[in-house]
């Protein structure tokens, strides 16, 4: 049997089909202790006539050890990405929502820090989960947390350019750390992750408060979020297209009437998530 | 330049203040290559610390050298960390991991001529990429194949004598492996190309309960058991001091429980006394 059709057996067997063909094992009879080096004697020509070949319930049994291996390692992995979904719908129901996921969305590439991008919709429609609806934003934000710690690093602007952007704000184009995100939620997203923390008690969420949230690593290299409103959240999005401040600006006072985004930027400065400054055309 | 033979530690993001704080005598650290291999951020900051206070062992766990063929993409990033970091040694498994999906873990293979010659050119295709000389680790496994014609030692020996690489010998592995498919250690480890080997690990193992007896499983989250250590003596005083890594990457301990491993692996490094060596011993 070629070698790509063997593993195309072994990886069917270890999703549940048939074991794959030439699987054996066998053992000692009687079974020795692992709790010493076991004591043989005969020289390789020589078979043991205490070793056996297992059953096919034996083999198989040996074969669960690669299937048990594989599910809960996935499963541990995902877990690591989600520990906030996991501590709200706790252990055991993630570990028995986990493998149902995994049938529809392996992970492609070895880089396990990637994986995960289909999880929060998956959340989204399963249905056991229907009475937190929200949850799949917290899937989001843990996701974007997740980009922000392993994103690139970039120096930050000295605090003179931002005195110049501030002075031609028509043409000023700031760019942001790779680190940022900003997340809009139709539901407390920012209030459910943070009461899903170590330490944290879980209360009953506000019903309609829609949330949104900014993500980004800061300089002490720690991933906070803050909950922002809907001016903050417009400009920074205006921002991440690239615009300038000017018109970022204008789409935070459209988002919210009065929007000033001197406290935002101030909050950007600080945190180390203004990278770059443009004057002019893109 | 090769890793100092000494004991050295799997690294944890858990243990970096101890480590910092402690400064250790530790001869290398090691660290999973795929743990690093994004752009920026902690990770990099932590191995940069690392690299500059201690030799640098990079582990990868993702290569999937037993598959069908070698993932490019990921050689390439591997390339990346090691021009990066210019690691001391770099290592890999003889096992697979993907095909098509990656299943995160340390898959068997039959070990028949044809399997040879995959896994001897994806050795080449890597040491090739990296530049450099690689080590292959001996595999924990738990079944055997109808379609294997080569024992596991053989397999090694020829894929280093073929490619040049090195090897890394896993003495819990070989304890595992031999345990659960009721061979001799002994032998296993005297068959090793010993002058080959660039690095030993220790780690703990599982113990499973079947209905016709138990079943070892290589699992990393406890101390190294005590016939483990009895074979890794017997390699040392036969061999002299090698390179030789305490992993525990599961239900990971406090610092001090990790040193205490390291410790008890150099006074055995430290104590190397010749016994008689069997005659077909490779060292």
């Amino acid at each position: 049997m070629p070698h790509a059709e063997f593993l195309t057996q072994f990886q069917a067997a270890l999703m549940g089909g048939a074991l794959p063909d030439g699987v054996r094992a066998c053992t000692l009879r009687p079974p020795q202790s692992p709790e010493t080096v076991t004591e043989y004697t005969l020289s390789p020509a020589q078979t043991d006539p205490r070793v056996i070949p297992c059953t096919a319930e034996e083999v198989t049994r040996r074969f669960d050890v690669y299937r048990n291996n594989v599910a809960h390692s996935l499963s541990r992995a995902l877990a690591a990405r989600f520990p906030v979904v996991e501590r709200v719908v706790g252990a055991e129901f993630f570990a028995a929502m986990a493998p149902i996921f995994l049938k529809q969305s392996l992970p492609q590439s070895p880089l396990l820090l990637e994986w995960g991008k289909d999880f929060p919709a998956f959340l989204d429609g399963f249905p056991p989960l229907a009475a937190l609806p929200w949850l799949g934003d917290v899937a989001r934000l843990e996701l974007a947390r997740g980009a922000a710690y392993h994103a690139a690093d970039m120096p930050c602007l000295p605090p003179e350019a931002l005195m110049q952007a501030a002075s031609d704000a028509g043409a000023a184009r700031l760019v942001l750390h790779p680190s940022v995100t900003v997340l809009a939620s139709r539901w407390a997203v920012v209030t459910a992750w943070a009461m899903n923390q170590p330490g944290a008690t879980p209360a009953p969420l506000p019903g309609n408060k829609p949330e949104a949230a900014l993500i980004l690593r800061d300089r002490r290299d720690e991933v906070p979020v803050q909950e922002i409103g809907p001016g903050d959240l417009a400009f920074v999005a205006g921002l991440h297209r690239g615009e300038t401040l000017l018109q970022a600006a204008a789409e935070g006072q459209a988002a919210e009437p009065g929007h000033e985004p001197a406290g935002i930027l101030t909050t950007l400065a600080r945190r180390g998530a203004l990278v770059g400054l443009h004057m002019g055309e893109r | 330049m090769p890793l100092p033979a000494a004991p050295g530690i799997g690294f944890k993001p858990e243990h970096f203040a101890a480590i910092r704080a402690m400064r250790p005598d530790l001869g290398f650290i090691e660290v999973h290559a795929e743990n690093y291999m994004g752009a920026g951020g902690p990770p990099h900051r932590m191995l940069e610390s690392l690299r500059a206070d201690f030799p640098l062992s990079i582990h990868g766990v993702g290569l999937s050298i037993g598959g069908a063929s070698l993932d490019k993409a990921h050689l390439a990033r591997l390339k990346v960390l090691m021009d990066r970091y210019q690691p001391d040694s770099f290592s890999e498994h003889l096992a697979w991991s993907s095909h098509g999906i990656f299943l995160n873990d340390l898959l068997p293979l039959p070990y028949t001529p044809e399997t040879l010659r995959l896994v001897c050119d994806h050795v080449d295709q890597v040491q090739e990429a990296l530049g450099r000389r690689m080590l292959l680790e001996n595999p924990s496994t738990y079944v055997l194949f109808a379609q294997s014609v080569i024992p596991e030692v053989e397999f090694l020996n020829e894929i280093s004598q073929i490619t040049g690489c090195g090897l890394l010998l896993d003495v819990n592995n070989v304890f595992v492996s031999c345990h659960n498919h009721a061979t001799d250690p002994r032998r296993y480890l005297a068959d090793f190309n010993m002058k080959n080997v660039g690095e030993i690990h220790l780690g703990g193992h599982d113990a499973e309960e079947l209905p016709e007896g138990t079943i070892l499983i290589d699992a990393h989250g406890s101390p190294v058991a005590d016939p483990v250590w009895t074979l890794y003596a017997e390699v040392i005083a036969r061999c002299g001091a090698l390179p030789t890594l305490i992993e525990w990457d599961n239900d990971v301990p406090e610092f001090q429980t990790l040193m205490a491993e390291a410790e008890r692996a150099r006074a055995v490094l430290n104590a190397p006394q010749r016994v008689p060596e069997p005659a077909h011993a490779t060292c």
